[in-house]
This record gives structure tokens, sequence and C-alpha cells, in this order.
């Protein structure tokens, strides 16, 4: 049947053919925001406020690297809050045991977090449950673990020296350390992506898991080690944020949810799997870190925040994250 | 019941997907009470022809009347609206309703307001036995039926709509013989209430049986028309592939004769109840086709062979090794050095919005990585090199590999197994919706594959290219092997006679107005 | 007899959850200290009641192969409205409720809009408009409250108990499945509802009304989050915009449709079955209360069951002989 679905490409120059229009927009948002907020105060276009607004957009922005692997594939990770959580507090925890506590309570953290994160990836990949229902649970479970283990109050723990360093200080230049974090990270991700044969078979499951099945990937390990990837990075956002606050708390990672849904798809991810680059996330976390900065030094209300955090996501999305018609 | 004036009639309608010109001016007259069929190779534009018709596919230009009236459908709830009901292959039966749900879905009965079960049931019953599915109950669910019973609620649901044309494409296909039997006595019967029916198929010997008339698409254009018995076969054949194409096939070599072990060897595979005890031995340099009608066990052949299914039993060799194949990633190791082109290029071949380049290089991609690491330089220089070997045509290597034609398409789909260096090629039926050009191309390059001593195994719903591509053809019948033919003795009677289980020689005797090519 | 095992066949998700329902509450009742007795049966029905409401609403979108992440917020939404306008007399309280009821539908229509007309994917939309509707909530309640005039002779009337110990809610509960439920299932547009969720393609073929049924689907879906709403204003006489608590109402809603035999691919399932789904969920909850363990495994104990819930579901793939299948 001679019915493929091809359209004649639009005939752009081919340097801006490889700019995806949706990591277009969301620079130019930023920039918008920040021109808006100049006009509220000048303060918003300084160096100290938009170094400020990295730092704080690091933490989402880790975690957001670990969601955009996993929506890649076509999949969801609802156990983002509680494995933020379980990453601030069990690192915190390590830190109560003394000396090599303290040693070793970032890869504690992390070891934890990547744990629940191939428990989600078993479940998926193997036993074919819908993420969206393994990764609820397993959140549910973390949440009863850490509640069990606080005993229902605040965790008392304190983070050790260098969840606060990395956290909170400075090495270079003034630059926060959680930003190189981020960055590192990042490059980390944008290797991933662009360099690894791994990284390659996210794209081509997230697009057509029957065909890279059929062209040998193993599909089941990829999808288990980007879970795993994920709950790890949702961990390393739980150790920053304890890190920053010196300490964990209960519910710490509940806003990061949908803040990092948000922040990959704004940045022009879609959800569906396939598309996607990192590049985009990037400038999402800053969009929306930076939205709710502006909105809260204009002294909005919460109500206020949370309405025009809807509204925003909506009209970007109308703008480039519509689906075909179906005829 | 006037037969000259056509019921509904299609002049000038183009339709154009990218480069591709699926329909071009096509013209058709369609009148009550007669069957009308309609041939074509795939490609030809039969296809898109009743997809407009039905109102699933917008015309670019044109017009159709009916009743003399001029009439356009936005969608297929019009054309249903206006009489005209497509029998599909099966996509349009909602798998987890019920028959009797859908075969009422367009138009359920209703009383005050609520559908009326009791109603629908009755409906549903009396269009079951319409369609010869009396066997078939009401409430079953419908993703429970296999294929061929979905196919027969697929009919009654048409009929329930009470059509005035009834479009059939493909629809015995996935019928049992006796199945097909009680479907043409419908057909017969709504024929003679003046009914028009519209038939594709590219089974001759069906088309001969219920057809008054017949036309021929090529390249998406009406070819000819004729009355049905006034054109012998190769008349038809002719018209529906164009004269180019007698010398198509490149000179077959001869068999590989040899003291190895055969590359692959086959002994006694079954699973479930699709494949029995199969074997076959496939030596290095040799094409090895696969025949027999569809839905013999084919398919599931090269699938167990690649790994794709669980419970097979029997031995597979490779190079006289007993070798388990446990899933695609171990037939693609260098133990096995297997390749399959599979059967549907856009769902199973390719990732279609990915680019070219990514798609090419996807099975080998271990061989340009050292941990992980892909090496950009290696992987570019092997991309270039396949994309020149294989001519395939496409505007640059990042462009999405969805926007290349299907020919195309599918030479991505060759060239990223060939960047393996496969020794065994599975092929399921590559050329299927693929120009004449391009399938030229593909038989040159089994050729050569073949020459380079790849041991290859093919199968195609082609007879034309069974015949002139392959050294030995297993003719598969209800999942087995029923019949070997060897190299003169693939003839297209051959092929036919066993595809349906009948001794050659009754064929070659008297029975050739009935099977009729 | 084979239009039984039929009928059976299909409601085969449902009766497994009123199944596990059961067998949970049993247990529950017989191992609380209070027994089977009025009281016990009437708290354990009012909380019950709100999820499965909430789990009816997300059952209706869930069924178009669609997820509502909004519902939790619709419900603290119509709560914090209803603690408003349910005041006064008899008869302005009752246009109150209406007022609650249309506010739920304009929510589901909101979403169902954007869904079809905007051409976005349910997960992110229902996403951002829970986050419009929650600050709306925000905004009406910034603190728990209620209304001085609140009409508590309808709010205790639909938590009361009738005679015989039956509790109101439940009999309400019944009332919604009558009115609102059945009569969707048996239209037209509710059949059209599965066929969109299970195959969108051959609905199209079929000439189903496509838009109109996702429409349909997700306003009433927004009335029965609103009832929901309305419900826990009847029991607390007051509004609360509770971040936390509509993010739990959305989540356990999720869980009581898959443990209510919905498919989350859609076309299978029914709301019935997510009420029990809901009921189920909560008593197991309650269980821990009843077994004397620390209040604080509760989470635990509701998360580990859902898991093995969910991977016991999971045991079917293993029939599966052509591994193509596993792959959509």
């Amino acid at each position: 049947m001679s019915s493929d679905d091809a359209r004649p490409a639009m005939r752009l120059p081919a340097a801006l053919r490889r700019i995806d229009p949706a990591v277009a927009i969301a620079f130019g948002c930023i920039i918008v925001l920040l021109l808006l907020g100049s006009l509220y105060s000048p303060e918003f276009l300084s160096l100290d406020y938009i170094l400020q607004q990295l730092k704080v957009a690091s933490f989402l922005g880790v975690i957001a690297t670990g969601m955009m692997i996993v929506v890649l594939l076509g999949q969801i990770d609802l156990s983002v809050p509680w494995v933020v959580a379980v990453g601030g507090m069990m690192s915190c925890a390590a830190t109560a045991y003394g000396e090599i506590g303290a040693l070793l309570a970032i890869p504690f953290g992390l070891l934890c977090g990547i744990t629940l994160g191939i428990v989600n990836g078993i479940g998926v990949a193997y036993l074919r449950i819908p993420s969206m229902i393994i990764t609820l649970a397993v959140n549910a479970v973390a949440k009863g673990l850490m509640v069990a283990y606080t005993g229902g109050f605040s965790p008392q723990d304190s983070a050790s020296a260098a969840m606060r360093f990395i956290a909170t200080g400075e090495i270079v230049f003034g630059i926060p350390n959680g930003l190189i974090v981020w960055a590192l990270i990042g490059t980390g991700a944008v290797f991933l992506f662009t360099r690894t044969s791994f990284g390659r078979a996210i794209y081509a499951i997230g697009n057509r898991e029957r065909a890279a099945y059929l062209s040998g990937v193993a599909t089941q390990r990829v999808v288990m080690i980007a879970f795993a990837i994920s709950g790890g990075l949702s961990a390393l956002g739980g150790v920053l944020l304890a890190g920053y606050a010196s300490r964990a708390a209960q519910a710490m990672g509940d806003p990061y949810l949908l803040q990092s849904i948000a922040a990959v798809v704004l940045g022009g991810t879609s959800i569906l799997g396939g598309r996607g680059s990192y590049l985009g996330t990037v400038a999402g976390v800053i969009l929306i870190t930076l939205l709710q900065s502006i909105l809260s030094v204009m002294q909005m209300e919460e109500f206020g925040r949370q309405v025009i955090y809807g509204v925003v996501i909506i009209g970007m999305l109308l703008l480039y994250g519509r689906e075909r018609l179906l005829r | 019941m006037d037969v000259a004036v056509p019921l509904f009639r299609m002049e000038g309608v183009s339709k154009r997907y990218g480069g591709v010109r699926a329909l071009e001016e096509a013209e058709l007259n369609v009148h009550r009470g007669r069957v009308h069929a309609i041939l074509g190779e795939n490609g030809a534009g039969k296809s898109t022809l009743i997809k407009v018709m039905a109102g699933v596919v917008a015309p670019d230009k044109g017009r159709m009347t009916l009743e003399g009236q001029e009439v356009s459908f936005p969608d297929p709830a019009s054309a249903n609206n206006a009489g005209i009901v497509c029998i599909f292959q099966e996509l349009s039966l909602i798998p987890d309703l019920s028959v009797a749900d859908n075969i009422v879905i367009s138009n359920p009965p209703k009383r005050f307001g609520m559908i009326d079960r009791r109603a629908q049931r009755r409906i549903a019953e009396e269009a079951l036995a319409r369609a010869g599915g009396a066997d078939i109950h009401p409430m079953a669910p419908v993703k429970e039926l296999p294929l061929s019973r979905r196919q027969i609620v697929e009919i009654a649901k048409a009929l329930a709509r009470r059509p005035r044309i009834l479009i059939l494409d493909e629809a015995t296909s996935a019928l049992t013989a006796a199945d097909v039997v009680k479907v043409f006595a419908v057909l017969k019967r709504l024929r003679a209430e003046g009914l028009a029916l519209l038939y594709i198929s590219h089974r001759m010997h069906e088309i001969a049986e219920i057809a008054d008339e017949c036309t021929v698409f090529r390249n998406g254009r009406n070819v000819a028309t004729y009355l049905t018995g006034t054109k012998t076969d190769n008349e038809v054949v002719e018209m529906m592939i164009g004269r180019e194409y007698s010398h198509v096939f490149p000179p077959k070599s001869p068999a590989v004769r040899s003291d190895k072990p055969p590359m692959l060897e086959v002994r006694n595979l079954s699973w479930m109840q699709r494949l029995r005890d199969i074997s076959l031995t496939a030596r290095a340099g040799e094409v090895v086709g696969l025949g027999g009608l569809d839905g013999q066990g084919q398919r599931e052949l090269l699938l167990a062979l690649f790994g794709v299914l669980k419970g097979v039993s029997g031995e597979v060799l490779i190079d006289g090794k007993p070798t388990v194949i446990g899933s695609p990633r171990m037939a693609k190791s260098r133990t096995a050095g297997m390749a399959l082109i599979p059967e549907d290029r856009k769902t199973e071949g390719l990732m279609l919005p990915m680019p070219v380049r990514d798609n090419l290089s996807f099975a080998a991609l271990d061989r340009f990585c050292h941990g992980g690491i892909i090496d950009r330089t290696a992987e570019r220089k092997a991309i270039d090199e396949m994309i020149k070997l294989l001519s395939i045509r496409s505007d640059g290597v990042d462009v999405p590999v969805g926007s290349l034609s299907g020919g195309n398409q599918q030479k991505v789909v060759i060239a990223k197994w060939l960047m393996m260096t496969p020794r065994i090629i599975l092929l399921n039926d590559p050329t299927r919706g693929i120009d004449v050009g391009t399938k030229q191309e593909i038989y040159q390059l089994l050729h050569r594959l073949a020459d380079s001593g790849a041991a290859i195994i093919f199968y195609s719903t082609d007879y034309d290219e069974l015949i002139g591509c392959c050294n030995r053809v297993l003719v598969l019948y209800d999942g087995a092997v029923k019949r070997t033919l060897v190299e003169d003795e693939i003839t297209e009677r051959a092929l036919i006679a066993s595809a349906l289980n009948i001794a050659v020689e009754q064929v070659e005797a008297g029975i050739k107005p009935a099977i009729n090519a | 007899m084979s239009d039984w095992r039929y009928r059976l066949a299909e409601q085969r998700g449902t009766l497994l959850a009123i199944a596990i329902f059961l067998v949970m509450f049993v247990i529950y009742v017989s191992n609380h200290p209070a027994g089977f007795t009025a009281n016990v049966v009437q708290t354990a029905a009012n909380k019950g009641v709100l999820l499965a409401l909430v789990a009816m609403a997300q059952t209706l979108v869930v069924l178009t192969a669609g997820i509502d992440l909004s519902v939790g917020m619709v419900f603290t939404l119509t709560n914090c409205i209803g603690s408003y306008i349910v005041t006064g007399s008899m008869g302005t309280a009752l246009l109150g409720v209406l007022g609650v009821l249309v506010t739920g539908l304009m929510c589901g229509a909101l979403n169902g809009l954007i869904v079809i007309y905007g051409r976005l994917q349910p997960i992110v939309t229902t996403i951002a408009t829970g986050s419009i509707y929650y600050g709306i909530a925000l905004w009406l309640r910034p603190q728990p409250g209620s209304d001085d005039n609140f009409n508590s002779d309808i709010a205790d009337l639909m938590t009361s108990q009738l005679p015989g110990g039956i509790p109101m809610s439940l009999v309400a509960l019944l009332m919604v499945v009558l009115v609102v439920w059945l009569p969707f299932r048996r239209s037209a547009v509710g059949r059209a509802v599965y066929a969109v969720g299970s195959s969108e393609v051959a609905a199209y073929m079929s000439g189903v009304p496509i838009r109109r049924a996702k429409f349909v689907a997700y306003t009433l879906s927004g009335l029965l989050s609103a009832m929901g709403g309305l419900y826990v204003t009847f029991i607390t006489y007051s509004g609360e915009a509770s971040f936390a608590g509509g993010g739990s109402y959305t989540l356990f809603s999720i869980a009581a449709v898959v443990l209510g035999g919905v498919s989350l691919f859609g076309g299978v399932g029914s709301a019935v079955g997510a009420i029990f789904g809901a009921l189920a969920f909560r008593t197991i909850g309650d269980l821990i209360f009843v077994f004397d363990l620390e209040a604080l495994w509760q989470e635990l104990f509701q998360g580990v069951v859902l898991l093995l819930a969910v991977c016991i579901g999971a045991a079917r793939l293993f029939q599966v002989r052509n591994r193509l299948d596993l792959f959509s």
C-alpha cells in the first residue's frame, strides 16, 4: 500500500532546521520573563539574582534529568516525591552514624534511590506493569518506610558537611556548587543521549519499542537501568536539598513531581516518548524556577502562583505540544 | 434495476502522500446488482481508492457522484449514512467490546435513550446468520475471536448497516475455504437483491467465481475495465504489472555443492499449533523460499528462528552446531549472525520519527562502540557506505526516516541489517508495497548477498519472486512443509497447487477453469 | 448457559474487586474491638465513599485511555466552594449544592475541551488544570474554615444513619451509581467512551463520535469529583485547601481504579469495580488499627499491598508465547 504519510520538509536553512521550536520558545519565554521582571525591579537582571535562581534551579534540574530519561522511554516516574525524601533522609541518617557514616552519607542516599529505581525498572521492564502504577506503589512504599523510620516526626538528623558543601558551597568564582553538580549531571546526560548506544536505545524504545526489540537491543535491560538512574538522580536531588537546608524534612520531595514533569514537557520532550533534547529540559527547569521566583518576589499569593503556573503550562503546550489530527 | 446507469461514479480523483502518487486521475463506475472486482499490485492504489470512497481519506481533487448527485465524505460516518460501507480486514472492530456491540456500533437500537440490548442481540444474530457466522456467540468479546471469525463479524457489521454499496478489501484473506464458500453464497444473494459490490482481492480464482466485471489499477490509474472471463490471466497480469516486468530477476546462481555442514539447519521445529514439525536446511549461497497462502505459518517460522517466540520445540543448528536462540539479541550475535527483515517496516523495522542516520546504524551500533561510547566517525563512514551501496535516496541523513518513500524505507531496513554482515538473512515479505524499480534493486542485492556466501530464507506472497529468486521453495500449508520444489520445479502452477494442497498433476489435467491461476 | 458465562467474564475485574473488598472488610470487622456495629460501618462508609466518588471520576477518564491528575483538586475546589454556598435556608442551600455540582461539571468540561480541541495529552493537561483548580481553592480558603450560616441540616442528613444501621453515605453512593453511572453505561455515548478507549482508530473507522464521547467522559468525571467534594463538606462542615490532601485523593483514585479492575489502557472496567477498589483500599489502611499495629505502618502497609496487587496482576504475562505481543 503506497500510503506513506510523508510530508515535504519545511524549507528552512539547515542550521535553523536543527533547532527544536519548543526549545527556542522556552528560552524565548525565559528572556521575556526576565525582561518583565526587570520592569518590576532592575534586580532581576543582576548576576547575583541569576546565580541564585540557577542554584535553586539546580535541585529541580537534577531531578528533572532523571524524569526526562524515563519520559523519553514513553514512561513516567511518579515515585519522585518520596525517592527524593529517601535520598535526603537516608543520607542524613547515615551521617548520624559517626565518622564513617558521614563519609558514606551521600553514596548511601544515592544507593537507596537507585534501589527503589531498580524496583520500578523491574516492574516496568520485566513484569510489564504500567509505569504509572508501579511508581505510584513504590512511592507509597517509600513514604511508608520513611514515616515508619522517623516515627512520624520531622527527621532529626542533620546533613553531613559534604552534603552541605555540595549544596551551598562555592568552589569556583562564586558559582554555587549545586549548579556545578547540575552542570556535571547535565553534561553526563547529554553525553549519554548523543554519544552512547544506551542513549540511542532510549530514544529508539521511546519511539517504537517493537522495532528496537527486533533490532536486537536488550530493551528490558535498558528500561530497568533508565529507572535506576532516575531513582538515583531523584535521591541526589534529595541529598542536595537536605544539604541546602542542613536537614531533611517530611514531604520535602512533594513539589518536585509536578515541577519535574512540567519542566521536561515545557522543554519540548514529548510525554509519549522518543523525542526531546536536554537543552529543552534545561530551559524548562529554568523557566519554572524563574516563574516561581518572580511570582514570589511580586508577592503574588500562593493561590495566584498556582493558577498562573497552570495557565502558563497549558498556554505553552498549546503552542508546540499539540498532537496530529487523526485524518 | 437499470444496469446501464452507474449507481456510483468516481472521476478524476487524485491523492498524493508527500511525493507518492497514490491515485492519479482515477476513474470508477459501480453498478447495482453487480460484483465489481478491483485488481492491482500492492501500491497500485486500490487501498487508497476505497479509503476515499469510504470517507477515511480526503481526495486532493476529483469528484464522486452517487445516484447522479455529487457527494463528498468528510468522515467514515457520512459515507456510511450514504449507504457506502467498507469491510476492512479487521481494523474497525473494537477489541474490548462484544460481537453484538460491534455489529451495531454506529447506530445502536435505543429505547428511552438507553441502548436496547435485546433488540441489539436480535439484529446481531440476524446479521451473523446472513454473514455465515451463526456459530459465533453475540456476547463473545471480539478480542478473543480468531482472525477468521473476526472477519465474519466485520462482514455481519457491514450487512447490519443495510448498505447500497458494499466494499470488501481483501476480506477473505483470513478465511478458511469453508468460510469463503459461505461468504460467497451471501454475496451472491446480496447481488441478486440489487446491492452493488466492490471486491478487492489478488486471488484470481475467487474473482473468477464471484465477479461480473473487473478493473485493473496500476500506479494509481484505472488501466482497464472488462467483463470477467473476457481476458486471459496472462493479459490481466500484464496489465497489472506493465510490460517491463519480464527480465527483472538476475540470473540465479546454481546451488553450491559442499561438504561443509549447511549454514542453517532446522529439525522438527514446532510451536503451539501454528508450526508443525518443520525441518529445513539452507546452505551458504542458497536462497530458500517460503511459499503458500497467507497465514500458513511462514511468518511464525521466521519469528521462531529469530528468537521471538517462546515455547518453541525442535533443534536449530548453525554450521552444524546446535544453537539456542532465545531472543533477537542472541540471533544477532556473532555465533548466529542472523538478520530479520520484518513484516511491517513502519512498526517493526524502523523508528519513523528518528533520522535516517540513527535508523541505519541501529542494529550494528555495537560495532562502532568502545565501552558503550559511539565512534561517530566510524559510524558515519559505514552509513555513507551503505547509502551508496543500496542507492538510498533521501534528503540527507538527518531527515526523519518516515519522510522517505516506501521503497527507500525498506532499503534502510535492509541496510541496517547488512551493516551487521549477517550470514543468515531472513526476509518477511520484503517487497510488499514497494515500487517495481526498488524491487529490482532488492532482487539484485539478494543475488549478490547469496553469491558472497550468505544463506537466505525468503518469504514472499508474490509467486514471481519465488520463481525468480529462489533455488528451492518450501510450500507451507497449515504450519507444515507440504512440498519442496527445487530449481526448475518452481513454477506458478506448482506453487499454487501446493499452496492449495492439491497435486500438481490434478491441476495440469483438468481443474484449470476452477483454479484459473 | 453460555450467556451467563460471558456476562461473568465481562465483569471479571469488578467481581474480583468486590471479592477483595469483602475479604478485607470481614477481616477488619471481625478484628475490630467493637465488632460489626452500626457505628463501625458508618465511619468506614463515610471515609470510603469519599474515595469511591473520586475513584468513579477517575474511572470515567481512564476508560477513554486517558488519566486525570486533577480529580483531587476538583474535589478540593468543590469542597471549598461548598463551604461558602451551602448556606442559609434549605432552599438556598440546595441551590448551593447545585452550584457546587455545576462547578465540577465545568472543571471537567475544561479538561475535556483542552484535551479534545487543544489536542494535548491528558496527563500534562490535568496536571496544569489541577494547579489552576487548587489555586482557586486556595484563594477561597487560605485557611480551613466554614461559614457561620452553613446549613448543617442537609449535611447531617447526608451523613446520618438510617434505621437499621445503614449509613446514608452508602445510600447516597448507590443513588449516584443508579442515577449517573448506569444510565451512562447503557447509553450510546457510554458505549462510545469504551470504544474510544479500546481502539480510537477502530472507533474512528466505525463512525463513533469520538469527541462527544471524550467530552462527556471528562465532564461527568468533574461532576463525580464535585459530589465527593460536596460530601466531604457535609462531613466536616468546612472547606480546606490542602495540596497534600488533594494530591492524595488523586493518587489513591488511580490505585482504587487499578484495584477495581479498570485497565489503564482504556476500554475495560466499570465504575462499580472502582468503588470496591476504593473501599478495599481504605479498608486495607484501616486494618492497621485493627491489628494494633503502629499507625506509622499504615502507609507502608497500603503501599506494599498495592505493590503486591499490581505484581500479581502481571502474572498473566507469563502466558505470552509471542514476545511481540508484549509490545503495544
